[in-house]
């Protein structure tokens, strides 16, 4: 193992973990406003790949300029979730935490069979798109295109949300719901409203994530499954609703992941990730930027 | 006056679950249909697994999402004893509950620490690494599995090519023990302790019980009961590999005819299989065969409508107690 194969793969999972940390802010963003885990949210990303997929098949709108439809798309989408389900679910005066995971769970299921059911459940790609397959060289080091882009539009997410959470009223309110529902509403805001638009924000994220990932991840129904657990473990690291928590957990994440991929083999390069949840929690059982 | 109903409601539990049992053996000998056998073979090791789920996660309140590792550990004991080195399944099934709970005794040390979404995902991720190296055990059959050799029906062997007569006894008898187990438990000292752990672990302690100690024995009952539930599930489908047995689908499967059913309830978790696993089985025969996803929408959709009309788990319907209240 030569420096050089270090040094690449570090790159890589550093470019790779960007993107998990955008895949998870929304699931973070979520918890830290409502105290709920959207156990759906894997499948999310798997409609936010499958819109971006049919855009470019029908459209032939290259992802890069579809993310941004893509992404409101699924702010539509994440607020419709709300009104129609989660409103309820939080609603639950008994077993409140159970009854929310398992009907976005159930969700989760359902949103499955629909694609299969409408799209079959063939793995799909986007074939020829701008980015697809390329690699820039920076200094000796091969850097893929797509991932490149893909952590700039992370880091440009994360600075945006930034922006949102702090200089925006409806930020303000964001972050006055989550302090206190209660309080708000005897200010005149429509907890609701907040909580809609929160969950449309949250989905728009990871809708820009899907976006990003459909040029170079195959595309079937089942796809959200195994990023699904990498964002829970993410946002977990980084502790939950924390929204710097999800950036930092993400970049962890990938470099650990790009790590145990050049030490283990391929197939258990996700042990490494499961492992430093596991130590991390065990020393600070909150995460690492949670509160208490 | 309370002592006399609750001890009156017991007795009745205890009774009605006789009947039960004792109707639920009759039925096979009625109904040889042997689909509807193999449901009822399902029905009943999802209502015993999920009642041993329903111990650590219902009664003491800690939501693991990782039970899978139990069952896989289960199927893989006995499975490996078996075709290994010869011992018998009935054995196995023994070791590899008492391996699962020292396991989960193991586990829980560092685990039992952690709360809310901090243990469930701790629970979700450890199963997974155990499904990681599973994978990657050659010795074990590693991604392609163990075929477990039939050589004619045995009881000794516990294997049979034809009926599901046995299979359907062995599953009841495990559902009665899972069952009886947790009625048991639950006027035990460890039942009260657990209770009190699940309200509230700060003033549970203050009141002297050893919460830490509480959960460990709560995760070993539930360990343990898995895990033979998932030796008798690999004798039963003569064919193991990593995901049919240790996937993270088998923790959420475990935990939800409990959550339908009524979580922390005796009733709740075979009330849920009762209704969710047959529904499972004949939407995904009978509209599940086109392979377009008809059934995963039916089933994903009941799962959620249950959850949201009634939070509080199916069984509140069946109990004479809230039909007087809301009179």
């Amino acid at each position: 193992m030569t420096a050089e194969t270090i040094i690449q793969s570090l790159a890589s999972g550093l470019l790779m973990g960007l993107l998990y940390g955008l895949i998870a802010v929304g699931l973070a963003l979520i918890f830290g406003l409502m105290d709920v885990v959207n156990f759906a949210h894997g499948e999310f990303l798997m409609i936010a790949m499958y819109i971006t997929f049919f855009l470019f098949a029908f459209f032939a709108i290259d992802p890069l300029l579809s993310a941004p439809l893509v992404a409101a798309a699924l702010f539509v989408f994440g607020a419709l979730v709300y009104l129609l389900i989660v409103r309820f679910a939080v609603r639950a005066k008994a077993n409140a935490g159970m009854v929310q995971i398992f009907s976005t769970f159930g969700l989760a299921i359902v949103m499955r069979g629909v694609a299969q059911f409408f799209f079959t459940p063939d793995y799909r790609s986007v074939t020829h798109s701008w980015l697809g397959g390329k690699t820039v060289s920076i200094g000796g080091i091969f850097l893929p295109q797509p991932q490149l882009i893909g952590a700039a539009v992370a880091i440009a997410a994360f600075g945006g949300l930034y922006f949102f959470i702090h200089r925006t009223d409806f930020g303000r309110a964001l972050e006055a719901t989550r302090e206190d529902a209660g309080a708000v509403a005897l200010v005149g805001i429509d907890k609701n409203r907040v909580f809609a638009l929160g969950w449309g924000l949250g989905a728009a994220l990871v809708g820009l994530a899907g976006a990003i990932m459909s040029i170079f991840f195959y595309i079937y129904p089942d796809v959200g499954a195994s990023f699904a657990l990498i964002a829970y473990v993410t946002v977990a690291l980084g502790g939950f609703g924390s929204v710097f928590g999800a950036f930092a957990g993400g970049i962890i994440v990938g470099l650990v992941e790009a790590s145990t991929a050049l030490l283990l083999p391929p197939s258990l390069k996700s042990v490494g990730i499961y492992a430093v949840y596991l130590l991390v929690v065990f020393v600070r059982p909150r995460g690492l930027f949670g509160s208490i | 006056m309370m002592d006399t109903d609750f001890a009156n409601r017991r007795r009745r539990d205890l009774i009605v679950a006789f009947c039960l049992a004792a109707i639920a053996a009759i039925v096979p000998l009625f109904v040889k249909d042997v689909y509807v056998q193999n449901i009822m073979v399902l029905t009943l090791m999802w209502g015993a697994l999920s009642q041993s789920w329903n111990i650590l996660s219902g009664y003491c309140g800690q939501i693991s999402l990782g039970h899978a590792l139990y069952f896989g550990l289960g199927a893989y004991t006995t499975t490996l004893l078996f075709t290994k080195f010869g011992v018998l399944p009935w054995f196995g099934m023994l070791g590899g509950g008492v391996i699962s709970a020292v396991i989960a005794m193991g586990l829980g040390y560092p685990c039992f620490r952690l709360r809310g979404h901090y243990f469930a995902i701790a629970t979700i991720v450890i199963a997974e690494i155990g499904l990681l190296l599973f994978h990657n055990w050659d010795w074990a059959g590693a991604a392609l599995g163990i075929t477990i050799p039939m050589s004619g029906d045995s009881w000794l062997k516990f294997q049979f090519a034809r009926s599901k007569l046995p299979y359907f006894y062995f599953a009841l008898a495990l559902a009665c023990v899972a069952w009886f187990v947790t009625w048991w438990l639950e006027d035990s000292k460890w039942g009260y302790w657990w209770r009190a752990v699940k309200d509230n672990p700060e003033a549970a302690e203050s009141l002297g019980v050893v919460v830490f100690n509480s959960k460990m024995g709560a995760a070993a009952v539930s360990a343990f009961l898995v895990a033979v539930g998932g030796g008798f599930y690999a004798q039963f489908v003569s064919y193991i590999d990593p995901e049919s047995v240790m996937g993270f689908q088998f923790s959420l499967l475990m935990a939800l005819p409990a959550v339908l059913g009524g979580i922390g309830t005796l009733w709740g978790p075979m009330l849920g299989a009762v209704i969710l696993i047959p529904v499972t089985e004949l939407t995904r025969s009978f509209i599940g065969g086109s392979g377009r996803g008809v059934d995963l929408i039916v089933y994903g959709g009941l799962i959620i409508a249950i959850s949201l009309a009634r939070p509080q788990g199916l069984v509140g319907l069946f109990s004479p107690k809230r039909k007087e209240a809301v009179r």
